[in-house]
């Protein structure tokens, strides 16, 4: 399924990073899933939580460039070999990963992954047609 | 032996010449620079009535936007069949500034570069290296006229490739180096590292083009065994040869026969009595192709009022204090912060420019150029690479806007401090560093 990513821009500086969840914390906000990006100069970190509009809004409020956009949740099959599988079946169907990274996941047998691919839709229907199956949301958003 | 020239005439013969070539200077704009005229008639005045050299306050000033609303040739005096060369140098904003020489003001400009060199003991034995760069910068140019004119052998390097600088001083037995104060400091310490000091011929060091310090003059003279001198002027006026410094290394003598000087209060325009601190203000008297009647200099200095030991009795003025725009001087080059907002407009291709801020430090005795730019939500996506393209695009627009490199950094939205809503622009933190 596809679910709400929370990007931030981060600049590569000390304490960056830690005022931006400080923040999420202290509104209540659960993160599931992270992923930092970074370059020489600056970051991009990006963000699974359980509430992304009320997420986003406490980081513009700081100032904070921060954008919401649809990424791919996956579960895989948690045995040796799923995750080539899954990147298997990404390549036959003509799509890219732009990148992807783990989520805390606690349903039994699978692991939760996060997916850019450079289409959703596509991937979105071939993770349907897929053995992989859908996410539940609850699964992913509050873990 | 009794000093001769024109460096040395009797003040009074020296104004009346002024006053001479000021009435036809004034007659001559008039009659064929129509900004000028404008704003003659607009204070109802009339070139006859400009009798004495105190009547040089009644006119109206010049400015360098100037220089932009009439480019290119718009306050040329003289038509183009006439003007034998241009030079160029960055406006305030994207577009440059133009400025024109006929062959008489070619041979003025030499005349006043020759003289300084001959003052400072300079003759036709001296190999001079000028390392300023060459081209529509006035520097280059601007010191090769002077130094072939006295005979010398010019060794026209121009800027950059320091390696190869220091081989040529060595191989072509080099005694004159020009370039910037920065440079040379650079210079002398590649010096001491290869360990070269010793087959060097220099002795003398002629630099401008950006502020410099005695401290910086120490160091230079002492890193290279050379008398260092300073030279001043700005492509609107002349180029380098406006003023310099004699052997006593005490302020730079402005060529009076050619230029007449006064300071005046920014604020007010009143003219100031000499001897106060204030912004230059300059007046060709000579030049044929682009004379500038009270041009603005924008630089902070005093004119010293006592006569010069050396002996001539042209005025001196000090090293320039400061500006009372917000143009800064980077690596000898000429940067306003609003030539830096167009690239971020351009580039960011967005209804507002993002904030920004320029980090100036002295590192090595090199200018560093930071240029913070906040990250702004309208920009910002999740790609990476598009953001690092974004970066590199600013620093390519910046580079061939204004002819040096800059390192451009993202910052976090509403980082650059503000102060009563407006963000500060420049920190400079050159200060007292070498
Ligand atoms: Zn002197």
């Amino acid at each position: 399924m596809l679910i709400k990513q929370l990007s931030i821009f981060l600049e590569n500086k000390t304490g960056s990073l830690h005022a931006a969840l400080e923040a999420l914390a202290s509104h209540g906000v659960n993160i599931s899933a992270l992923s930092l990006a970074d370059t020489a100069d600056f970051g991009i970190l990006r963000l699974i939580v359980d509430e992304p509009e009320k997420a986003k809004s406490v980081l513009a409020e700081m100032g904070v460039a921060v954008l919401l956009s649809d990424v791919l949740a996956v579960a895989m099959d948690d045995v040796p070999g799923g995750m080539a599988e899954l990147l298997h079946q990404v390549a036959a169907e003509g799509l890219s990963v732009e990148y992807m990274y783990a989520c805390v996941g606690r349903v039994s047998g699978k692991a939760l992954t996060v997916m850019r691919l450079d289409d959703n839709e596509k991937g979105e229907a071939l993770i349907q047609r897929g053995k992989h199956g859908q996410v539940n949301p609850a699964d992913i958003y509050r873990l | 032996m009794e000093a001769k020239g024109i460096d040395f005439l009797p003040r009074e013969e020296l104004e009346a010449l002024q006053l001479k070539r000021l009435q036809e200077t004034v007659a001559r704009s008039y009659e064929r620079v129509e900004c000028f005229r404008r704003r003659m008639d607009e204070k109802g005045l009339k070139p006859s009535d400009v009798k004495s050299l105190q009547d040089l306050a009644k006119l109206p000033f010049s400015y360098k936007k100037d220089l932009r609303d009439y480019y290119p040739y718009g306050l040329f005096a003289e038509p183009l069949e006439n003007v034998v060369r241009v030079h160029a140098s960055s406006g305030t904003t994207g577009k440059r500034i133009v400025v024109g020489y006929t062959q008489n003001d070619l041979d003025m400009w030499d005349d006043c570069i020759a003289r300084m060199l001959t003052s400072l003991g300079v003759t036709a034995e001296d190999r001079i290296q000028v390392s300023f760069g060459y081209g529509l910068f006035t520097g280059g140019l601007g010191l090769h006229g002077g130094a072939q004119k006295i005979g010398a052998l010019v060794i026209p390097m121009s800027s950059g490739n320091t390696p190869l600088q220091i081989q040529t001083m060595i191989d072509f037995e080099a005694t004159v180096l020009c370039c910037t104060p920065s440079y040379v400091m650079y210079l002398g310490e590649e010096v001491q590292k290869m360990g070269v000091k010793d087959q060097l011929k220099l002795r003398i060091g002629i630099f401008g083009a950006e502020p410099w310090s005695e401290n910086m003059r120490e160091k230079i003279e002492d890193a290279l065994g050379i008398k260092a001198y300073d030279i001043y002027g700005l492509s609107e006026v002349l180029g380098p040869g406006v003023s310099g410094e004699c052997p006593e290394q005490a302020g730079m003598h402005i060529r009076e026969d050619n230029f007449i000087a006064e300071i005046i209060d920014p604020d007010t325009e009143e003219v100031l009595p000499l001897g106060s601190e204030g912004e230059l203000v300059f007046t060709s008297i000579t030049k044929e192709a682009f004379p500038v009647i009270r041009y603005r200099t924008r630089d902070i200095c005093r004119l010293i009022p006592e006569r010069c030991p050396c002996g001539s009795t042209h005025l001196r003025m000090g090293k320039p204090q400061g500006r009372t725009d917000d143009m800064m001087i980077i690596r000898g080059v000429n940067v306003f912060p609003s030539q830096i907002e167009e690239v971020l407009l351009k580039v960011c291709g967005d209804k507002i420019t993002p904030n920004y801020q320029i980090v100036l430090d002295r590192v090595n005795h090199n200018d560093t150029f930071d240029v913070n730019v906040e990250m702004s939500p309208s920009f910002f996506t999740d790609d990476i690479k598009s953001i690092e393209k974004l970066e590199r695009t600013i620093v390519e627009s910046l580079r061939s806007a204004l002819g040096i490199g800059a390192k451009v950094h993202l910052v976090n939205p509403q980082s650059i401090v503000r102060s009563e809503g407006k963000a500060k622009r420049v920190i400079d933190l050159r200060k007292g560093k070498i």
